[in-house]
Order: structure tokens, then C-alpha cells, then sequence
């Protein structure tokens, strides 16, 4: 075990550090800044779920905004009506939403990528006005209200004893939120290196080839909808707990298209990927909205029509950026820049003696 | 184990250092959070980007006012104005960690104005439980005002839209005895509302409604539902819905050959959204609505005081148009906004400031509101405006036709 440890590559040290960093953070920032963050890991699930799809799969979706609505309303539902306790409607939005996602996969597989595109994206257009029909079981446009969660006690004690202030309910999300995110991680990145993994990759990268070493190509692309849209019922419920309200507009196309430039922006086909993607996604537009009016130096007619136009101009530019400079995104852009340093550093010796360096593993 | 200690030392380091710096002390609940000697301040969230961008217009004429007080009287009680507006777009998952951030981080006084009914719905839980005033909801939506019991940190400001289409059911009931009417309302709680309130006005002489079509406002067309109602012999139509399908719609009626008695709801009947209709191709015959705040356009305000005062005030605010109807209207809200502040006076609780929008607000004065209009709450009704008047378009602009209406106590 020590060996293993000894031995465990940077990458290692620098997750639990990660993990560290996210676990401490609510005892030094505001109730209200772990509820923003709370919201960026929640969309970082989100992501994650889509980066299996599109990243590791090669399948493209413009709507897990509408498997989102679907994990919000299962939870608030349960919760609302059936008095559930919140954390046991989790897995349950999660489940429901990977059924229905591994039976939407079903018709969709036999698409080619631009008609799935489409496909997708009707779905994530159609959500909204179909959410609103079955008015007496969704609450129809005005939506759901949910109590605010309550912590449990040894969540509160524990808090307590180490930051002195009793612990808010938006800071039990946060870690509820932590955890999960934690596990779905994990299973990611389990998942990725195995056989379905390995799998979905071959058929990512050559279809006809893979159906040729027996890849169960139908199989395959099912389960990664499946997976995927399971992710996003999840974040979608707790999305739901963390907003307390869930309501037809609360899940608009811009919301998918959201998950799906978060994913471009952290890096596709990477487990740290999404989790940077989640953050940029939720705080690039409300930091660029809140920021641009109050810099003098940016003319004035460029940052009404971006405040006009919203985080659509943000996301915009951003996305231009990432794909000239960086296609794999801002993880690829730390790899490169690892890479670099490292044959900086370590480089000399190998070139002088003939040997390269070996590339970074990249999964 | 050599590089390991430090390490772990390293990682033990940071998590103490992490959990130190989260001793801070809670801040202490003060009755009067948002208030200082020299400022008050208040949050707003709008859809200054979106679908609903139009709306946005209405926070900067707040702001507009609120400066205008600031400079000319020094503020109120020499307390200036800080007014916040923050963006959600019209969504409501936006509007609820704005929301947050303006209660939690900025600490203001109270929310002022803020825009849309699921945005407001879904914060509306979360103010009253912090009781934090949630003053002038830019909605109609009656809920804003029949649930004041329930959530009395929550008032409403402009008439609620049933009591408006009340007025529309008496006017056809008086005007067009005979008329079959036919509704276009947007599926949501905004022309649902509508509906229910022109049911309700009409009473018996519910049978009038020969059709009802809904849209989503999500829809690219009302094309089919319009040649619906007009198929089924309708000959006075209901608009129940926001400026875009109504703009959409009044050119689709006139492309449609059909030439009914148009009834719109307020919400859509600015000027300047008659005036793109009109240009698109609509003919606008028989385009009656109703209004409670003067109309910027219409020349018989032309040296009007109030207009006066508003067309100053709205010289603070570069970007808004002063023909806008939506600038008055943002402006005389927050001509109540100050009103009640004032007579808060000393007292500046929040508590207080609530008891006063909620239920001692008796404004006979102000000066951008039609000629008669009230704002008035008692401890046993919560509906600030509900006088309207008539106005019919005269293919420049709108002709009032007194007298004033007026639904109070008629909404439960």
C-alpha cells in the first residue's frame, strides 16, 4: 500500500488535493458562494454525463437540458407529493432518467451524428410545453415549489466544530452535491477504462472497425445514452434541490447548449474535463454579465450589446478561443503545457542520449 | 516514505489552513440590514437579455427616478438610492441565486421590482422565509396580490390581470351585446390568468366565448389557432398574450382577411408596439385595451406636470427610450418605491416598510398615473392599483374613454 502510494503518479496527489480544496471550501467562502458552487459542480455532473456520450462515444446530444427536466421534475415530484426525503429521490430521478434515456437511444442509435443532433435537440425544444401539460402532476407553469433542505444533525455538529457557525442548507446541497459528484466521477472513470469504455472509444474512432473486433456497436451506443442521460437526471435533481423552484423555464435549449460548450470548454474524453467545464459554464456568464458594464475601458456600444445579448456573446468568444487555441480544451491546454515543462526540465538529458520522452498517458 | 511526509505534511497543511480561515464570526441580524446613515439599497433581477430583453428597459427608468431623487433631494431622509439590477434573463433557475447573491453577499434592503412570474414565484419562498420585502413584483399575476396572507413579504403594484379582463367582460357586455368571442391566450399562467378573469367578468354571458385557442410562447406562429377562431364565426378577439405573438398576431389577423373588434391586454398596447404591428401590415380597426399610466405619445399630456416631471427623469437614463411605455411605468413604481420609503421615515425596518406597502399605502398623487388613479392597500386588501379606463386606438394612438373602471374588492 505505501509503495503504491510512493509510487502514485502526480495526477494522483494532485486529485486529492482537489478533493481536499472542494471539501474545505464552504468553511472559508459565504453560504451564497457555496450555493454558486454548488451549482457549478451540479452542472459538471451534467457535463460529465454528456462527455460520455459525445467525448468517449462520439455521439452527439443537444438535449440533456431535457434529461435535466426530467431528473428535476422526478425528484420535486417525489418530494412534493409523496413527502420523500430528498436524498432518496436521487438515485431514483437518476434511474428513471437512464431508463428513459437508454429507450430514447434505442430509435436514435440508428441516426446518423447530424439527425441525432436534431433528434436531440427537438427533445430539448419540445420539454419545456410538455412539461407543462400534465398541469396537476408538474404544477404546470408555475411550477414547483421545494422546502429548503434541512441538514442532518451530524452534518451540523461536524460543521460546527469546525468552522463555529451552524451549517445553512445551502451548505449541506454542497456537500450532498460533493458526494455525488465524487461517485459519479469515480464510476466515470471507472467506466472509461474498462471494456465498455474501450469499447465506446473504438467506436468513436471507427465504427466499421470496431463492429469488426465484435463490438456490439448498438449495444454500445445504447448504454452510453443510457449512462449519459442518467448523469444528467441526476444533476437535474439535485439541480432542482439546489434551486429549490422547478418550473417549464427553468430548463430552456440554452440550458443544453450550456453543457455542451462547458464540455468543449474543460477538455472532451477527460474525467477532469467536465469538472472545469462545469465551472466555467456556470460562472463565465455570470461574472462576464456583472463584470463588463463596470470596466470603462470597453466601449460602451459593445457592452450593451453584450449585456443585451447575454452570456450567448460570452460563451461565443470563448468557444472561438478554445477551439483555435485549444481544441482539446483547457484540459488539453494544461496537458500540452505539462508536456512542455516537464521536456524542459527533464528533456535535455533524453535528447542528448537519443531517447524520447514518452508521451503522457492520456485517456 | 521519504517524500511522502512532506506530502502529507503539505495536504495537512492546506486543510488546516482551510478550516482556519472558515472561523470567521456570523454576521449579526441587524433589523435594518441594507441600511446605513447615507444609503439604502435595494436588488432587482430583470430580463435585460432574452426573450423578454423588452422588459429590461424598465429597471434603468427605476434607476433613472431613483437618481433623479438622489441628485434634486439628496435621497430620501438624506439616505441616497443604490439600486442593483442584475440580469436573469428571464429564467427562473437564474433568478434564484441572484437573488440569493443580492440578499446574502450585496445585503440589501429589500427587492424591488423584479420581473416575471415564475422568475418571482420561485424566489418567493425564499424572501419571506429570509423576510425580505419582495416590494412591486413587475407581474400582474394575481397570485401576487390574493396570496398576501400566505406571503405577506410579497406585494404586487400594477392592476392584477383578472381585474383587468374583468373590465374588457363589461366593456363587450355594454359595447357588443351580441358578440362571439373568440380568445387567443398564451398557455401559461399569464394568459391563463387573463382568461379566468374574462370568465369570471362575463358571468353568465360566459356562453359570448365561442372558442378558446392557446399558444406556448415557445410557438414560431399563432397562424392556426387564429384561423381556428375565426372558422368558428368569431367576431370580437381576445388577445391574451406578451408583446412579440401579439405584435405576430395582429399582422396574421388582417393576412387573414378577418376584421374582428380586437380586444389586447395592457401588458402589449405600448405605443411602440402598435407602431411595429403597423408597420408589419396589421390594419388595427376595433383595437380596444385599457391604460392606468399616461401614455408618453399621447399629446394631450403634452404639458402635463407629471409628464413633465417623467421626460426630466428619464433624461438620467441614456439608453431608454422616452416614448417607451415601459419607462413610465418604471418610474411611477418607483415613484411609490420612494413614497413608502419616505413614510417609513425613522422607522426603516423592514418590517415596517412592508406593513406600509402591504396595507397602509394610500398615494392619490402620483403624477404618472392616469387622472383619478389610486394606489391604496388596507389590512384587508393587497391590490395597490385597480382602477383601469378604456382606450381605444385611433391609428396614431390610443383615446381614452372615461370613465375610469374600477374592480376593487371584486378579485378574491
Amino acid at each position: 500500500m505505501l509503495q503504491r502510494i510512493r509510487y502514485a503518479p502526480p495526477r494522483y496527489w494532485l486529485v486529492v488535493v482537489a478533493i481536499v480544496l472542494f471539501i474545505g471550501l464552504p468553511t472559508v467562502i459565504s453560504s451564497f458562494q457555496t450555493s454558486e458552487w454548488s451549482q457549478a459542480i451540479i452542472l459538471a455532473i451534467a457535463i460529465m454525463g454528456l462527455n460520455i456520450l459525445v467525448g468517449y462515444s462520439g455521439q452527439l446530444s443537444l438535449g440533456h437540458g431535457a434529461f435535466m427536466a426530467l431528473g428535476a421534475y422526478t425528484s420535486a415530484i417525489l418530494v412534493h407529493r409523496y413527502k420523500m426525503d430528498f436524498l432518496v429521490t436521487i438515485p431514483i430521478a437518476g434511474l428513471i432518467t437512464g431508463i428513459i434515456g437508454f429507450l430514447f437511444g434505442v430509435p436514435a442509435l440508428r441516426l446518423s451524428p447530424l439527425y441525432l443532433a436534431l433528434a436531440t435537440f427537438a427533445l430539448a425544444v419540445v420539454t419545456p410545453s410538455l412539461i407543462k401539460r400534465p398541469a396537476e402532476l408538474t404544477g404546470g407553469v408555475q411550477g414547483i415549489s421545494l422546502p429548503p433542505a434541512v441538514p442532518p444533525q451530524f452534518a451540523k455538529d461536524a460543521f460546527a466544530a469546525v468552522t463555529g457557525a451552524p451549517m445553512t442548507s445551502d451548505q449541506w446541497i454542497y456537500y450532498v452535491t460533493l458526494a455525488c459528484a465524487f461517485i459519479l466521477f469515480w464510476l466515470a472513470w471507472n467506466l472509461v477504462r474498462h471494456r465498455a469504455g474501450r469499447a465506446m472509444r473504438a467506436i468513436r474512432d471507427g465504427e466499421v472497425a470496431a463492429a469488426a473486433s465484435g463490438v456490439n456497436i448498438a449495444g454500445y451506443k445504447t448504454l452510453a445514452f443510457g449512462i449519459s442521460a442518467l448523469y444528467a437526471g441526476v444533476a437535474g435533481s439535485l439541480f432542482g434541490l439546489a434551486v429549490g423552484f422547478v418550473s417549464p423555464d427553468t430548463f430552456p435549449v440554452a440550458l443544453s447548449i450550456q453543457l455542451l460548450v462547458g464540455a468543449v470548454i474543460g477538455g472532451l474524453a477527460s474525467i477532469p474535463g467536465p469538472l472545469i467545464g462545469g465551472i466555467f459554464a456556470y460562472f463565465l456568464p455570470i461574472e462576464s454579465n456583472q463584470w463588463v458594464p463596470t470596466q470603462t475601458w470597453i466601449p460602451s456600444q459593445i457592452a450593451a450589446t453584450v449585456e443585451k445579448a447575454g452570456p450567448a456573446v460570452t460563451y461565443g468568444v470563448i468557444l472561438i478561443l478554445i477551439m483555435i487555441f485549444s481544441p482539446n480544451g483547457i484540459v488539453g491546454l494544461v496537458a500540452t503545457a505539462y508536456t512542455r515543462l516537464r521536456r524542459r526540465l527533464r528533456g535535455a538529458g533524453e535528447r542528448e542520449s537519443g531517447q524520447a520522452p514518452p508521451d503522457p498517458q492520456t485517456v | 516514505m521519504r517524500l511522502v511526509a512532506p506530502r502529507l505534511a503539505a495536504v495537512a497543511a492546506l486543510f488546516v489552513t482551510v478550516a482556519a480561515c472558515g472561523g470567521s464570526p456570523a454576521p449579526t441580524v441587524a433589523t435594518d440590514v441594507g441600511i446605513t446613515s447615507t444609503e439604502i439599497l435595494l436588488g432587482n433581477t430583470n430580463a435585460l437579455s432574452g426573450p423578454a430583453a423588452p422588459y429590461g428597459t424598465i429597471s434603468n427608468a427605476e434607476n433613472a427616478y431613483f437618481t433623479y431623487i438622489n441628485n434634486t433631494q439628496g435621497g430620501v431622509n438624506g439616505r441616497k438610492i443604490t439600486f442593483k439590477i442584475l440580469d436573469d434573463g428571464y429564467n427562473p433557475a437564474k433568478t434564484v441565486p441572484l437573488t440569493k447573491q443580492l440578499v446574502e453577499q450585496d445585503k440589501v434592503f429589500a427587492m424591488f421590482s423584479g420581473l416575471g412570474t415564475q422568475a418571482q414565484t420561485s424566489v418567493r419562498d425564499y424572501l419571506n422565509a429570509q423576510k425580505v420585502p419582495q416590494l412591486f413584483v413587475a407581474t400582474g399575476a394575481t397570485t401576487f396580490m390574493a396570496d398576501f396572507s400566505s406571503h405577506n413579504y410579497t406585494i404586487g403594484w400594477q392592476p392584477p390581470y383578472q381585474g383587468e379582463a374583468r373590465i374588457y367582460a363589461k366593456d363587450v357586455v355594454a359595447n357588443h351585446p351580441g358578440a362571439k368571442i373568440g380568445v387567443l391566450y398564451q398557455n401559461d399562467d399569464y394568459g391563463q390568468d387573463y382568461l379566468k378573469g374574462l370568465t369570471d367578468g362575463l358571468g353568465s354571458n360566459a356562453s359570448m366565448i365561442v372558442d378558446k385557442e392557446s399558444f406556448d410562447l415557445t410557438a414560431a406562429s399563432t397562424a392556426s389557432q387564429l384561423a381556428t377562431l375565426k372558422a368558428k364565426g368569431a367576431d370580437t378577439l381576445f388577445l391574451f398574450a406578451t408583446p412579440t405573438p401579439t405584435v405576430k398576431s395582429l399582422v396574421i389577423v388582417t393576412a387573414l382577411h378577418w376584421e374582428p373588434t380586437i380586444y389586447l391586454n395592457s401588458v402589449s398596447n405600448p405605443q411602440a408596439y402598435m407602431a411595429v404591428a403597423a408597420k408589419a401590415g396589421a390594419a388595427l380597426k376595433n383595437v380596444t385595451s385599457v391604460g392606468y399610466l399616461k401614455d408618453p405619445t399621447d399629446p394631450q399630456w403634452a404639458t402635463d406636470s407629471g409628464m413633465k416631471l417623467y421626460k426630466t427623469v428619464i433624461a438620467n437614463c441614456s439608453t431608454c427610450n422616452v416614448n417607451d411605455g415601459f419607462n413610465i411605468y418604471g418610474v411611477a413604481v418607483a415613484y411609490t418605491m420612494v413614497d413608502i420609503l419616505k413614510q417609513a421615515g425613522s422607522n426603516l425596518t423592514r418590517a415596517n416598510v412592508m406593513s406600509i406597502a402591504g396595507s397602509q399605502l394610500n398615494e392619490t398623487n402620483n403624477p404618472f398615473l392616469l387622472p383619478g388613479v389610486v394606489v391604496k392597500t388596507t389590512s384587508s386588501d393587497h391590490f395597490p392599483i385597480t382602477q383601469e379606463q378604456v382606450i381605444t386606438w385611433n391609428g396614431t394612438g390610443w383615446t381614452l374613454k372615461p370613465p375610469i373602471i374600477d374592480e376593487r374588492g371584486t378579485i378574491k
